[in-house]
């Protein structure tokens, strides 16, 4: 077990972020966030916040849940179901650049999961992928624009992202 | 008490045999579902693949067009079978009926039967999970289960809420469905009807049983109506549709006596100036239309926690 962001780091990842985002995208105004639960979800609060310390302007924030398209869920008709969570996405996506933010990038099939969301919501200009952790071994053509840290993992590894609003503390550890 | 994480049983069949974390997870997974409701594409992939028939031997519009919207809404693939016209009407036995269906494996089976016990009769002999859509004077378990969740829509809870539910109570499974959920929740239950219309025993299911209206209104968070059919009209059960109305019959007057913020609903159909007066059914109170729209969310529910559940 090691512990491989603190606190700190994770704060500072995602202040890094919020620069190269405005950094790419020239116009705020045009930008929404939409974080993945669970904890996609106070990343992209966080990265709103950055954001509205850099530039004055409010960001909407979504959240987005993936249980209904999971390609995993109909695999084994045997055990219980995953809990679903509400899916909150309280203004268009029509032309907006939206920031999908996860904590940690991995097969890519969730984030195929919430692509497949996103678009039953609308047509945005365009979708980047934000994730805290990119941890490697992906099964799909999928890879982030803004990576908080790239952590090489084993397969047999967890990456373990714990944030202060879920977890009472930040902090990112690789557990065996 | 706390959420379930799945529910226990791949059929459901009542209400009887769910704990209270069970109904919530139910409710709290409706709320996720409802969701799907308002977008620009009302439909998610979860159950694509799966196959759901629609068994219906008994007449039902809302219910059918209520379960057959969730299935498209998660996906499924669906069939339909009403009895006209079916091998029903030729003589086939239930049993039959359903090893042929068995047959062309289907993943789930919802069903609609004039006979108390038909559902259960199905789980026993079929693969699929069997969901009943009303069997009987038994029970209609999704109908209490989208009653609870437009009660909890509006009031935020249901332990400790006065619940009246109004009319023929004998011949009702929507009443013995919200008895058994609203009791389980922490709900009073105040049972109103005929006294020719009072099925012997029902106090025994901790419900208060009155044959006065005004008495089961006053200071009630939620009244629920139940509808009179036509057929008991005639004969032994009540005299005629003018006195049901008069001892009966939901008025604003009646409504006055409730708690101020008291919502009023009707599974349906309903019939005005039978059970329940116009200005009622179309008054601030109604939350008539929730329910049918709520139906479909707590129906998609179900649908998706029984689609994983546990092998038996």
């Amino acid at each position: 077990m090691a512990v491989v962001m603190d606190a700190d780091r994770v704060s500072r990842s995602l202040t890094r972020i919020a620069h190269e985002i405005l950094e790419r995208n020239r116009g705020v105004q045009e930008l929404a966030l939409v974080g993945i639960r669970a904890r996609g979800v106070p990343l992209a609060t966080r990265i709103a916040a950055d954001l509205r310390q850099l530039t004055g302007v409010d960001v909407p924030v979504g959240a987005l849940d993936i249980t209904l398209y999971r390609d995993d869920l109909m695999l084994h008709a045997v055990g219980p179901q995953p809990v679903i969570r509400r899916t909150e996405i309280p203004f268009s996506i029509d032309d907006k650049v939206i920031l999908l933010v996860d904590d940690v990038l991995y097969t890519g099939r969730t984030i195929r999961a919430a692509l497949d969301a996103l678009i039953d919501f609308g047509r945005p200009r365009a979708i980047q992928l934000v994730a805290l952790v990119d941890r490697g071994h992906r099964e799909l053509p999928i890879r982030a624009d803004y990576v908080g840290r790239n952590i090489p993992t084993s397969r047999q590894q967890s990456v373990q992202v714990r944030l202060q609003e879920l977890d009472g503390r930040d902090e990112v550890e690789v557990e065996e | 008490m706390t959420t379930a994480t799945a529910l226990k049983s791949r059929h459901l069949l009542g209400i009887e045999g769910l704990d209270a974390g069970e109904i919530e997870l139910v409710l709290e997974t409706a709320l996720a579902m409802k969701e799907v409701a308002g977008r620009t594409v009302k439909k998610v992939p979860t159950l694509r693949g799966r196959t759901v028939v629609n068994l219906f031997f008994e007449s039902s519009t809302r219910t059918r067009m209520s379960f057959e919207l969730a299935e498209k809404r998660l996906s499924a693939d669906t069939l339909g079978m009403t009895t006209a016209g079916s091998s029903v009407s030729k003589g086939e036995t239930l049993s039959d009926t359903a090893r042929t269906i068995e047959a062309m494996a289907p993943d789930m089976i919802v069903m609609r039967h004039a006979s108390s016990g038909a559902p259960h009769q199905l789980a026993r002999v079929c693969k699929a999970s069997i969901i009943n859509a009303g069997d009987g004077t038994h029970e209609h378990p999704t109908q209490a289960l989208l009653d609870a969740f437009t009660i909890k829509e509006r009031k935020g809870r249901l332990a400790g809420l006065r619940v009246a539910i109004v009319g023929d109570l004998l011949h009702s499974r929507v009443l013995r469905s919200n008895v058994y959920l609203l009791t389980k929740m922490g709900a009073t239950v105040i049972a109103c009807g005929p006294a020719t219309l009072i099925p012997p025993g029902l106090g025994q299911l901790g419900v208060e049983v009155t044959t006065r209206l005004d008495e089961a209104v006053t200071g009630a968070d939620v009244v629920m109506m139940l509808r009179v059919q036509h057929e008991r009209m005639h004969g032994l059960f009540l005299p005629s549709v003018r006195e049901y109305f008069t001892q009966f019959g939901l008025t604003p007057a009646r409504m006055s006596r409730a708690a101020a913020d008291a919502i009023v609903m009707h599974p349906g159909p309903m019939n005005r100036g039978v059970e329940i007066d116009s200005e009622v059914a179309d008054g601030p109170w109604s939350v008539i239309l929730d329910q049918v729209s709520n139906g479909v969310a707590v129906r998609m529910a179900v649908l998706y926690l029984l689609a994983g559940g546990e092998e038996a």
